[in-house]
């Protein structure tokens, strides 16, 4: 057996030299950064966080495509895109604060856990001091706590969910798109319009948060003009196959199928309703209709035919007229060649939301950030006038109605306007039942 | 009443395609003994050809209209088919929308030749391996190929309509009796079903009927003894390989207008064709078949939101509950042979 000789002053020699080794570290970085990731050299470091695989893979290689366009912009290339049109004149094309803009990106497959992960790398191990991006509620929000966590700002891109600035609210997240209740109170009075207030809506809803707040919030509109909601059915993310939950709906005694569906699983299951034969149908003495609350380009080119008439929500679409889309169109137009989708238009915005508002505060501090963000109003991003609300970080400005068109001139003219609805018809107190069981809580800086 | 037959009807395409599947995934078990995990992948590059016949009859001459502009404003560049210049608008366009049908040609050389390829290049390395090996390296091919698949035509789905004289769909509850609207079924998905009826007769009459076929099953029977007879079984299973790569191919192909296909639908449809595999009974093609039918129907019915009230998320698990059930009662699954996968 070997004796092992501990000295009382050689162990407190050791444990004094130990304690400060590891200890320096921490004292260098407490002194030198007072906030997660500050950025010393002469770049700052954005991390665009998009799904590249899964069932939003069209809308994350679009909200890329559309990252790319505002880091080109914020560094002066480029025609300068919507800083010509943007109501702040803070940013001068020479990055941020004069620190040159670069980014890391990364595929969050759709999938929160995997969401967190990518977004975890791009903070750690790439110094991002905000991500971006996303087209899932549910990665949206497991990445906002992370960031809340780590002391970075979080810019939604598009996440739909009552959730994500309602009970999953952060102080460190902001949302520039729309949300659920939104889309419902913008929509309900053009179905009621279009398809009457005798109704019996079958709802096939994305079993998900965002499904989930969807199907709540377009049956509650619905149903307060006179509709009923015959059955809800929850389908699993990224089914493909719809056909088995599409089926039970011929004999339901419904006449209108709501699809709480996105991406390439709206694509699937509105072409299969359309295969089944709904649209061709009858019940109740009425012709059968589908509703899809939220619409993209995207989707409908996806879909094809079976797009015709339909109508349903967007956050914004390349055909409005103000100046700031127009600027954004010619500039995403000019370097893809196709116009840009919502999804794109969003993440855009939100980044050079965030970069003006590091510009107005002259800090990258994400406390500063958020101060800067809270109560802002602008103009000139493509929806009119927006207020970014204090009380939940979420974007109030008008919503387009759409239906798909009959007669499309184009591949790129498969939606149509119907009409632009005014933010006061869309607003609602920070404290609604929808929105309720949340709060911001106090903002993190990190480090 | 009608409400259960939609649902039979519903889970005929599905089970059409796990019993092709399935089948191709038995002739490769029953056959070399290889467990091949890259089977689905398989069916995924058939979809694949369907898409690349769509993608090279759309190839296209460009022009620049005048009258007309784009969405910025610039001259409308124009794209034509290259078919619809050579053979006319009318015949072109025809020969566009009929694709998928069309890709069956092209499908068949390129799956013989991918089985080929597949068999002669790596498995046949692994006759010998433990089936843990097989899984293994098959797997591994499998991601490979989806990989490839994903490298050269993205991670996205790519719509692949089916012929516009089978977009529509059936009233057959009229036919039934009941009343019109009751039972509607789109004309694809009988389509599919009745191609695959085809494949799965040709298979079978093709073991029975021929020599060919006889000297295989011979072969699946006893190996050993069909050797000492001085016949070339190898040679012959090499070929089943193709045959089972072919019809999955196929099946994968005729699927495109139903599920958009996508670079990992193979490796959805593998895990649930396996199961089938178990079920039906190891080396049993009938038993392939008939599991195949039945856990798409079965799948169906957990579906509906009836049985969705009562257990909630049946839907997503009834496979596998109806797999450990027959596994618990019949261990060699519903057509199992003595002997197979019990040494």
């Amino acid at each position: 057996m070997r004796r092992q000789n501990f000295s009382r002053r050689g162990l407190l020699k050791t444990g004094a030299v130990g304690g400060a080794g590891l200890a320096l570290p921490t004292i260098f970085t407490s002194s030198a950064s007072a906030f997660t990731n500050e950025p010393t050299g002469s770049s700052v470091t954005l991390g665009f966080n998009v799904p590249l695989t899964g069932a939003y893979a069209d809308e994350g290689a679009d909200e890329l495509r559309a990252l790319e366009l505002a880091v080109e912009h914020l560094n002066g290339g480029g025609d300068g895109g919507m800083l010509q049109t943007f109501s702040s004149q803070a940013l001068d094309g020479t990055g941020i604060l004069g620190k040159k803009v670069e980014y890391v990106t990364g595929d969050d497959q759709t999938k929160s856990d995997v969401a967190r992960a990518t977004a975890q790398s791009m903070i750690q191990k790439d110094g991002a001091v905000m991500i971006t991006g996303g087209s899932s509620s549910g990665t949206a929000i497991a990445v906002q706590g992370l960031c809340q966590e780590a002391g970075v700002i979080f810019m939604a891109g598009l996440t739909h969910s009552n959730d994500t600035t309602g009970k999953d609210r952060k102080a460190n997240g902001f949302r520039h798109f729309f949300n659920a209740y939104m889309s419902a109170q913008a929509l309900a009075p053009v179905l009621q319009g279009l398809y009457g207030t005798d109704r019996k809506a079958y709802h096939l809803t994305a079993d998900y948060t965002w499904g989930w707040t969807q199907e709540e919030s377009i049956a509650a509109a619905t149903e307060a003009m006179g509709w009923q909601t015959a059955e809800k059915v929850r389908t699993p993310l990224g089914a493909g196959d719809f056909s088995s939950y599409i089926a039970p709906v011929l004999n339901s005694g419904a006449d209108v199928l709501v699809l709480n569906h996105y991406g390439g699983d709206m694509v699937n299951s509105l072409t299969q309703a359309v295969q089944f034969g709904l649209r061709d149908r009858q019940a109740n003495g009425k012709d059968f209709q589908i509703v899809v609350p939220l619409y993209s380009e995207l989707m409908a080119r996806g879909a094809g035919q079976a797009i015709k008439g339909i109508p349903g929500s967007q956050n914004w679409d390349w055909k409005l007229e103000d100046a700031g889309t127009q600027a954004f169109v010619k500039s995403f137009g000019e370097k893809y060649g196709f116009p840009p989708s919502q999804a794109a238009h969003t993440c855009y915005v939100q980044t050079l939301l965030y970069a003006d508002a590091v510009a107005r505060a002259g800090d990258f501090n994400p406390c500063a950030v958020v101060e800067a963000l809270e109560g802002y109003e602008f103009d000139g991003l493509g929806n009119g006038p927006t207020l970014y609300r204090a009380d939940d970080h979420q974007c109030f400005k008008d919503v387009v109605v759409v239906k798909g068109a009959e007669t499309p001139q184009d591949e790129f003219h498969l939606v149509e306007i119907v009409e632009v609805t005014p933010t006061e018809q869309v607003t609602y107190p920070h404290d609604h039942p929808m929105f309720a069981g949340g709060a911001l809580g106090e903002c993190n800086p990190g480090a | 009443m009608d409400a259960i037959l939609i649902q039979i009807l519903n889970g005929l395409d599905k089970g059409s395609a796990y019993a092709l599947i399935a089948l191709g995934l038995t002739l490769i078990f029953g056959t070399l003994g290889v467990v091949n995990f890259a089977h689905g992948a398989l069916f995924m590059i058939g979809a694949f050809c369907a898409v690349t016949l769509q993608k090279i009859l759309t190839i296209s001459v460009t022009t620049i209209d005048p009258e007309r502009t784009d969405f910025l404003g610039n001259p409308l560049k124009v794209q034509t088919p290259y078919v619809e210049n050579w053979f006319g608008p009318e015949i072109g366009a025809a020969i566009v929308d009929w694709a998928v049908p069309l890709a069956i040609l092209l499908a068949i050389p390129v799956m013989i030749l991918v089985g080929f390829a597949m068999e002669r290049g790596l498995i046949k390395h692994f006759y010998k391996r433990p089936h843990a090996d097989q899984i293994l390296v098959t797997f591994g091919l499998a991601i490979v190929l989806q990989e490839i698949i994903k490298y050269f035509y993205g991670a996205n789905p790519i719509p692949t309509p089916a012929p516009s004289t089978f977009r529509g769909s059936l009233d057959i509850g009229v036919w039934l009796g009941f009343d019109p609207f009751t039972i509607i079924y789109p004309y694809w998905r009988l389509v599919y079903f009745f191609f695959a009826g085809t494949i799965i007769a040709a298979v079978f009459a093709f073991l029975q009927f021929t020599t060919f076929g006889m000297v295989v099953r011979a072969g699946m029977a006893d190996r050993e003894t069909v050797g000492l007879l001085g016949i070339d079984i190898d040679r012959r299973f090499t070929l089943m390989f193709g045959l089972a790569a072919a019809v999955a191919g196929l099946a994968g192909v005729m699927y495109t207008p139903i599920l958009s296909p996508n670079y990992h639908m193979g490796m959805d449809f593998l895990v649930l064709s396996f199961v089938v595999v178990v079920v039906g009974g190891m080396g049993s093609l009938p038993g392939a078949v008939l599991a195949g039918f039945l856990l798409g129907i079965l799948q169906s019915f957990a579906s509906m939101n009836e049985v969705k009230s009562l257990l909630p998320g049946i839907d997503q698990i009834i496979i596998y509950l109806v797999a450990i059930v027959i596994l618990l009662t019949r261990p060699r699954g519903l057509m199992g042979r003595r002997g197979v996968m019990e040494d």
